[in-house]
């Protein structure tokens, strides 16, 4: 067997990986592994800011997303999973790139560099970039019967700012289908899923939402993959529809055809249950 | 005398008059924003994309007018600065380029630092409730923000079934995740306007 060498990244997990959706972050962990990523998680990060930072002080916001730039080991792309954190840690660097008064007064205050030429990339372009053979060659399980709507959420690629990056529209189809899967794009698959008004005004959030599973059902996918992990708990806790559709995270499906074996912790965690359809494709025992 | 007619014909209209029209405020978010709103032309592109629009007082382009008339008061003390998330559906399909987003994020910086009246202090309260505990923790601890924010609003039973899933299903930790060097976040928080008030 060829050894291919490991490559470096450092990991930005976020807030909700590291909590909410840890069945995300372990799923992605695995995923990494066996494709041969090197995912270092960013020492002692912080919250990239969210909303909540960018409405109420731009300097505060400024500053989270700042620090964990800081704290980046240089010379290792820095990976995000989350749109949003992405969104805003790209934001604040090309914040920094615009005002060498405030990098310089920032890098002073912490005593740290801050790279300006430091890559931030989705993981989703990893797997672009360096994995699809990657892909090919680790398949264990072939995710046949999986019919998926490839749900983007707004922030991967419609923010200005995002749209001088990479666009990743497709991506996601791209890479399942690689492993066997089908995708149903023909619904609602960047429709917003409420953000933070799933907590605040939940009787706004939930007709959305509702549509937007609607969609996918009317699409005929058994299930929704998100980019996402607000937008996936946003989709399970928001939805009231009769007939309702598991909503995986990308990386769960991606670590699920590579071979994992420890998704028992995952769908527990899910509010719609996962394992009948899963049972019923063969993928797992 | 080869000088087209139309030449000389040209000449300066005269500028229409918006009575108590206040431009500094259109400058100013004008700067804050770094988008060119006064370019746009009312096509409601914005508007239709919107998938909030039907919980605002005022869609998304009215806002760009009102804005443009210079109306203060509308704009700060409106409900759609507040329930805008972000979502940028608009900003990516208007035909003008205007950023609106960028736009309703200046709106709202800019009604708190004016101490306009917040038609949903809802959502001002549970932006100050992550707020509270990314300056405790540098992390974002759902349980505390929403326990907090359920205990401020008084929707006690509200989202309780959902409250309950969350914890069944273990997606409501209880115990934060923190950053080590907290002194690097709270000092971050020195900037914050509550703290300067
Ligand atoms: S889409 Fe753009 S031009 Fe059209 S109404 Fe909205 S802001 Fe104005
Ligand atoms: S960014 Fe705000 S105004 Fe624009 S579509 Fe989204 S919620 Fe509506």
């Amino acid at each position: 067997m060829s050894r291919r060498p490991y490559l470096n990244f450092s990991y930005f997990p976020g807030c909700s990986m590291a909590t909410t959706a840890t069945e995300a972050n372990e799923s992605i962990k695995k995923a990494a592994k066996v494709l041969g990523f090197n995912l270092m998680e960013l020492e002692d990060w912080n919250c990239c800011g969210s909303s909540s930072a960018q409405t109420m002080c731009k300097n505060l916001s400024l500053g989270m997303a700042a620090r964990n730039l800081s704290l980046a080991p240089p010379g290792w792309p820095l990976v995000a999973m989350c749109p949003r954190c992405l969104h805003y840690l790209r934001s604040a660097q090309e914040c920094l790139r615009a005002s060498p008064e405030a990098h310089h007064a920032l890098e002073d205050h912490w005593g740290r560099p801050i790279p300006l030429d430091l890559e931030i990339v989705h993981f989703m372009e990893v797997l672009v970039r360096h994995g699809t053979d990657r892909l090919k060659k680790n398949l264990k399980r072939s995710l046949q019967g999986v019919k998926f709507v490839p749900y983007y959420g707004c922030t991967l690629f419609r923010p200005p700012r995002m749209q001088k990056e990479k666009y990743f529209q497709g991506e996601m189809e791209n890479l399942l289908k690689m492993l066997g899967a089908e995708p149903a794009p023909d619904a609602y698959a960047y429709r917003c899923c409420g953000s933070f008004l799933s907590a605040t005004d939940p009787e706004v959030v939930t007709p959305l939402v509702n549509e937007i599973i609607d969609s996918a059902v009317a699409a005929r996918a058994n299930c929704i993959v998100t980019a996402c992990a607000m937008c996936q708990l946003n989709l399970e806790i928001r939805c009231t529809s009769k007939v309702r559709l598991p909503v995986f995270h990308f990386s769960e499906v991606l670590a699920l055809a590579l071979g994992a074996e420890d998704y028992e912790e995952w769908w527990p965690r899910h509010i719609v249950d996962p394992r009948p359809l899963l049972e019923e494709l063969k993928l797992v025992a | 005398m080869s000088q087209p007619k139309l030449q000389e014909k040209s000449r300066e209209f005269p500028a229409v008059e918006i009575s108590g029209m206040n431009r500094a405020l259109a400058a100013d978010i004008r700067k804050r924003s770094g988008t060119q709103f006064q370019r746009c032309f009312q096509c409601q592109t914005c508007a239709n994309g919107c998938p909030f629009v039907q919980a605002m007082d005022y869609p998304p382009n009215v806002i760009m007018r009102m804005l443009q008339y210079g109306m203060e008061q509308e704009v700060l003390r409106c409900s759609t600065i507040w329930i805008c998330v972000g979502c940028h559906t608009c900003s990516s399909q208007c035909p003008m380029g205007i950023d609106i987003a960028a736009v309703m994020d200046s709106l709202r910086l800019k009604a708190v630092e004016a101490g306009a009246p917040i038609a949903k202090p809802n959502i001002l309260d549970f932006h100050e409730e992550v707020l509270r505990s990314l300056e405790r923790y540098g992390r974002a601890h759902k349980l505390s923000i929403m326990w907090r924010y359920k205990m401020q609003t008084g929707r006690w039973f509200s989202d309780l079934d959902v409250g309950l899933k969350m914890l069944a299903r273990r997606k409501l930790e209880l115990r934060p995740s923190r950053v080590k060097n907290i002194g690097e976040i709270t000092e971050l928080f020195k900037c914050y306007w509550r703290e300067s008030k």
